[in-house]
């Protein structure tokens, strides 16, 4: 299982606001029944024209990025249909941090349940981390999970983030929710009984 | 101590909590359709469980069904080993289950109001997020995503941080021609589309009293739009009037137990939300939508904003949003001509939606220039409008009915808008590409969408009312 530490990396700006799942990965790629290849259509409508060829202007497919597992958007990202596979999508390409001034709460909860960690961080601080790698596009962040803090290597500016201690805990120890309800059966079947 | 609605509910679905973590929230039920599911089941599998109560899920497709001719195969062979993963899902764990064709089949949001699955005080999910429709009948209904899905078939729980709490009220009377839709997508262009995120919703005043309990459908249907965990409405007299006697209702003596439980199930008076706003009737118009978010929204007669009125920080999505729907920013959309029209989905898909619908273009004939999609959400919806003759009503004005399923709302289906061509939809989603790549569309009530059937163009419905 995979155990989430600290990473240091490039980034992927992506300054756009309310990305919705749709983007992230639209409708007609859920027909999958399994988790598996969805990162090959991350943001599939403006990653690729018609004829299945890369859209040069658009920043996954600027080679200067290439590599990165940090993924940087605008406010209010993830925002509409539940579907988990934009989390899968954006695992699968290889993030494995994503950084905005704000998540949507179904988006949020599915990235945490793959191991996606979302990282909020102040407007300021956002908008500094956009300025910053406009001008080096390999300016570097680091996210160490330990102390809940984001830096950008560029400035030195830091900030801390927040997350309960449960889910650090899951991500420090590469475990799930399932694991942890499965242990509660007993509780869970007492709760019924005392509804009745 | 005193709580609301929302406390209510939520504290008597608490199974444990976790120190400083989140809520372990039992769920009564759960719907599963066959795009978030899969992985779920499989997931059991994996793990060697069976489904923990197969009587509290129900498994309905309805994303990827085709809207014409239900009864051969499905010819999209992906979309194909979709629905038969689901039948093969359902068979194998034991739960509910109303394939293709079966006389409950259609839009899950639809299906559970209308056979009593979904009850005043349940706790509610599905692996969709405008499952939050389900809470116009009193309930805490939310979307789930399908790591969720498995957590709950593998114990009837879910790990939920407890959300922040909201009531909007509206106060006063709707004018002539405005609808629930309106008064969603009005409230959704105030707050935008991220304004509601981390709150659960409870819609209150004189204009949510007065509604009819398929407008509460609709209103708590878009409560997602603007990021709300949820929305609901405290049942009343209409509720339980709506929901007495259908198929899974409690009935005898356990509908009178139940009935004086569900009465307790309103917010006490000196209760305190997180946050508390107030909308006015007489301010509400007939909304379009001119952008890429349904917080993109004005009234019909409105002008589209200019530049210096958005934040700088937004103004990159905006000029791309409004390039994309082919919009100048500053300029009137009424008039406009459009080419298609939808009429359906979970949000607006239901008998009373088609009435207003059918009664608006009685008499009319569709415009030459567009191409109407009338899909109920039901097979009962379908049943109801031919019963009631809304099928001769459309015919006679050139439309006819399509098979229920999502359909044109997000196009898993053969149901899609081609690109750059305007359609004004009933549904609840004008993301790019939402109804089909590079189409441009229009978010309406169905009124609206009655009135661009018959002119060809964005009209307002009272010019003829």
């Amino acid at each position: 299982m995979y155990k989430f530490t600290t990473i240091t990396n490039i980034i992927v700006p992506l300054p756009i606001e309310n990305v919705d799942t749709d983007q992230i990965i639209p409708a007609r790629f859920l027909k999958a029944t399994d988790k598996n290849g969805f990162g090959d259509n991350l943001f599939a409508d403006w990653r690729y024209n018609k004829d299945g060829s890369s859209k040069a202007d658009f920043v996954l497919n600027n080679p200067k990025y290439k590599g990165a597992q940090i993924l940087v958007a605008g406010k209010n990202f993830g925002s509409g249909s539940s579907r988990e596979h934009a989390a899968w999508a954006i695992a699968g390409y290889g993030f494995k941090v994503v950084v905005s001034s704000f998540f949507a709460d179904i988006f949020r909860n599915n990235a945490m349940n793959n191991f996606v960690l979302p990282v909020v961080v102040s407007e300021a601080f956002l908008a500094d981390i956009f300025d910053s790698v406009n001008s080096d596009s390999k300016m570097t962040l680091t996210v160490d999970l330990e102390n809940q803090k984001i830096t950008n290597n560029a400035t030195g500016k830091s900030e801390n983030f927040a997350i309960n201690s449960y889910k650090k805990e899951c991500f420090l120890q590469g475990f799930d929710d399932i694991d942890y309800l499965l242990s509660k059966k007993d509780i869970i079947e007492k709760f019924e009984k005392q509804r009745l | 101590m005193s709580k609301t609605l929302f406390d209510k509910i939520w504290d008597a679905h608490i199974v444990t909590e976790v120190q400083d973590g989140p809520t372990q929230l039992y769920i009564d039920r759960m719907y599963c359709h066959e795009v978030t599911s899969p992985q779920a089941f499989e997931g059991l599998r994996t793990r060697g469980l069976k489904v923990f109560r197969p009587a509290q899920i129900t498994a309905i497709p309805d994303h990827n069904i085709p809207t014409v001719n239900q009864e051969l195969p499905i010819a999209d062979p992906v979309s194909k080993n979709q629905v038969d993963t689901l039948d093969r899902n359902a068979k194998e764990f034991g739960v509910n289950y109303y394939p293709i064709g079966h006389p409950k089949n259609g839009v899950i949001h639809i299906v559970g109001p209308e056979n009593g699955l979904s009850l005043p005080g349940m706790t509610i999910v599905c692996g969709d997020s405008h499952t939050s429709t389900h809470g116009a009948m009193g309930a805490i209904a939310f979307g789930i995503g399908t790591s969720e899905v498995e957590m709950v078939l593998a114990t009837q729980c879910v790990f939920q941080s407890r959300p922040k709490t909201m009531r909007i009220n509206f106060e006063g009377k709707l004018g002539k021609g405005i609808t629930a839709k309106d008064v969603a997508l009005y409230m959704i262009a105030q707050l935008t589309t991220g304004g509601a995120t981390g709150y659960f919703v409870e819609y209150a005043g004189e204009v949510v009293r007065n509604m009819t309990m398929e407008d509460r459908l609709t209103l708590c249907n878009l409560s997602i739009e603007m990021g709300a965990r949820g929305g609901m409405i405290a049942s009343d007299e209409k509720t339980f009037e709506y929901i007495k006697g259908r198929e899974y209702t409690p009935k005898g003596e356990e509908w009178d137990k139940k009935l004086s439980y569900w009465q307790t199930l309103k917010t006490d008076d000196d209760a305190v939300f997180d946050k508390e706003l107030t909308f006015h009737a007489e301010n509400i118009e007939p909304m379009v939508t001119y952008g890429t978010n349904p917080g993109m929204g004005m009234g019909i007669g409105d002008a589209i904003p200019t530049l210096d009125m958005i934040d700088e920080a937004g103004r990159i999505s905006f000029q791309k949003s409004l390039e994309y729907m082919g919009f100048t920013a500053g300029e009137k959309i009424v008039g406009k001509p459009i080419d298609y029209v939808f009429i359906g989905s979970c949000t607006n898909g239901r008998i009373e939606d088609f009435r207003q619908f059918a009664n608006f273009v009685k008499g009319k004939r569709k415009a030459e220039n567009v191409v109407v999609w009338i899909v109920p959400g039901s097979w009962k919806v379908d049943k109801q409008m031919r019963e009631e003759g809304l099928d001769k009503i459309l015919a006679d004005a050139g439309m006819e009915i399509r098979q229920p399923g999502c359909s044109a709302c997000l196009a898993m289906n053969d149901d899609k808008v081609p690109a750059g061509k305007y359609a004004v939809s009933t549904s609840n989603r004008n993301f790019e590409g939402r109804q089909g790549p590079g189409a441009r569309t229009i978010l309406a009530s169905p009124l609206m969408a009655a009135a661009a059937a018959v002119t060809g163009k964005l009209t307002d419905p009272r010019d003829f009312m």
